[in-house]
């Protein structure tokens, strides 16, 4: 079984369509999903996957965010070869895994990696929620925990862009213990004085806003995001009413003090790019 | 399985007729007799359990719960209130006592035994204002060096407006990052349902044990069948396939041991599942105990760093 997957694995990863790349549809011209006007796609791209006429945000694939966030060409991706595998001998994971990876084109959930930001050395963390909902799974867990222990063993701060569903449901209890091992590589880093800041974009529910997610030193968000325990259907079941407008949005939090800021995405380079300077130690 | 499941009912359905006449001590043997039968039957059927017939003793009402082991087995209890912030969550008991001669931290998540109580406790679904006064203990018992001792049964972390205004994913979150490092032995257990990270929550620990008779999961079966396939109603065919019971967790190393529970359930014997507990408690903290600090948290690191599966050889 592991053997078709990987088999799998490797034919899909030659094909590498750009617009794919990007999180983007095909097409010249698509319309955006809240507005309903059309948007030339070149302008799209662009603008970040914002919409030039109401702001909407597309979902970014992870090598979109690292392009317009770090230097161009300093990115060095960590642990790029790492595959899940089915634990639980869950029923179909090994297919529904083939399937993703050919529709992303990337082999997880996350993508982690060293890179400058205006010439200042970090280590990132892109989530892809086009993938398995961004689920975390036992790969998503150790890939942010390797990064992480790079970072603390290197003195370096840590940037994590959120997106995701949750814990990944075939992998059972597996799942749930990545929430304790990325904390726990959190508190390390966090017990050597270094900086961690992670960015939550849409959707960020679930396992990962229970652990990772928020315990940034600094938790910036996306606009409009997304970003809650349990998830909004989840919710209206339980308490058998419908929820408020903008309830669990990033605008929502930041009004209940659970997020430092929102930060448009034209803006979060720089903004980032800041707060590394401002927590560089004297004489560095 | 299903054969002897149906005589066990009937039995006890006799013992329950018997047990209404007047009494004669014909009536009593008789009685006595049934209950010899029932628990030879139980004994049988207990090897038989499948996941779903422990989901199903996980959760019944009359189980015992954190209450009563506070009750049978801490002495010089005496319970602490409140995060100092927001209110005091009745989901989660928590506060001082003595188990054997060790002072403890004692936090638990307490269900209730009737719909009354269950309601007051909030069906042992934690809000954020819990977990905070959880940590709080926590960090109470590292200042004072007093190993922490945690009971989970909860089917998981509450899911409703409050819960999410507060920040139920920050609260979870920090007490998994706290309880990574904190510089106590801890001692933590499933003795009823460990439903996810509101189970978690309180799990971060050098020693993880569960009931014979309780189920440990990233969701309830009822959850992740509605996930996967749309439809809570095949609940007990996820149970069947999301390895959630004690002996499927101890073969996977997520947890220590197993704490043997008496025949039929906890419920059957409650203060025979007391004692086992207690036993086993004790245990584990004298050896703990005897750990320098230092070794202590690096153990619980990499007993949390090893858990994954994965696969990176270079294609």
């Amino acid at each position: 079984m592991l053997n078709d997957l990987i088999k799998g694995a490797k034919k899909y990863a030659t094909t590498n369509p750009a617009a794919k790349k990007a999180g983007i549809p095909e097409g010249m011209y698509l319309q955006c999903p809240k507005c309903k006007k059309s948007i030339y796609k070149v302008d799209l791209k662009a603008q970040l996957g914002v919409c030039p006429h109401c702001s909407y945000y597309y979902p970014l694939s992870p090598r979109a965010r690292i392009f317009a966030i770090v230097d161009k060409g300093s990115f060095n991706e960590l642990d790029k070869e790492m595959m899940s595998v089915n634990p639980l001998d869950f029923p179909d994971y090994e297919k529904k895994l083939v399937n993703y990876i050919d529709k992303t084109d990337q082999k997880e959930a996350v993508i982690t990696g060293t890179a400058l930001i205006d010439g200042q050395e970090t280590v990132i963390g892109v989530m892809d929620s086009r993938f398995m909902m961004g689920s975390m799974g036992s790969v998503v867990g150790e890939k942010l925990t390797r990064a992480i222990e790079y970072a603390t063993s290197k003195k370096l701060p840590v940037i994590i862009f959120t997106a995701s569903g949750g814990a990944r449901m075939q992998e059972g209890i597996f799942s749930l213990m990545q929430m304790a091992k990325t904390s726990a590589a959190l508190a390390r880093h966090d017990e050597n004085g270094l900086l961690y800041i992670s960015v939550l974009t849409d959707p960020t529910t679930g396992g990962v806003t229970a652990s990772f997610a928020m315990l940034g030193d600094i938790i910036l968000a996306e606009p409009g995001a997304l970003i809650g325990f349990a998830g909004p259907r989840v919710i209206e079941q339980t308490i058998k009413q419908k929820l408020p407008e903008g309830f669990q949005r990033a605008e929502f939090l930041l009004d209940h003090g659970m997020i430092d800021a929102i930060v448009k995405r034209p803006d979060m380079r720089e903004t980032l790019a800041c707060l590394l300077k401002l927590h560089q130690k004297e004489g560095k | 399985m299903e054969d002897i499941r149906e005589r066990i009912d009937a039995l006890g359905e006799a013992i329950n007729q018997l047990s209404q006449l007047n009494e004669t001590p014909e009536i009593a043997n008789e009685i006595t007799r049934l209950k010899a039968v029932v628990y030879k039957l139980e004994k049988k059927a207990g090897t038989l359990y499948d996941p779903w017939d422990k989901v199903k003793i996980a959760r019944k009402i009359e189980r015992p719960r954190a209450q009563f082991y506070i009750n049978s087995i801490v002495t010089d209890f005496v319970e602490l209130h409140g995060d100092r912030a927001f209110k005091d969550d009745k989901a989660i008991i928590g506060g001082i006592g003595k188990i054997d001669g060790h002072t403890v931290t004692i936090i638990v998540q307490n269900k209730g035994n009737t719909a009354k109580e269950n309601i007051e406790r909030n069906f042992g679904m934690p809000h954020p204002e819990g977990y905070r006064k959880a940590l709080r203990l926590m960090k109470q018992a590292e200042k004072f060096s007093r190993p922490v001792v945690c009971l989970i049964d909860t089917p998981g972390a509450y899911c409703g407006i409050g819960a999410e205004e507060r920040g139920q994913g920050e609260a979870i979150a920090r007490n998994l990052l706290e309880m990574a490092r904190l510089k106590v032995p801890i001692v933590s257990g499933i003795i009823g349902e460990g439903g996810s990270g509101g189970a978690l929550a309180l799990g971060v620990a050098d020693r993880v044990f569960m009931q014979a008779n309780t189920t440990y999961s990233i969701l309830s079966p009822e959850g992740f069948a509605s996930i996967l396939w749309k439809d809570s109603n095949r609940a007990k065919e996820a149970a069947g396939i999301m390895k959630i019971t004690a002996r499927d967790l101890l073969e996977y190393g997520i947890i220590d041991d197993i704490v043997e529970e008496p025949v039929g359930g906890a419920h059957k014997e409650p203060l025979q599942a007391a004692n086992a507990l207690k036993e086993y408690i004790v245990s584990q903290l004298n050896e703990l105990t005897q750990k320098d600090v230092h070794t202590l948290v690096e153990d619980r690191y990499e007993r949390f760093r090893q858990y994954g599966a994965f696969y990176e050889e270079e294609l």
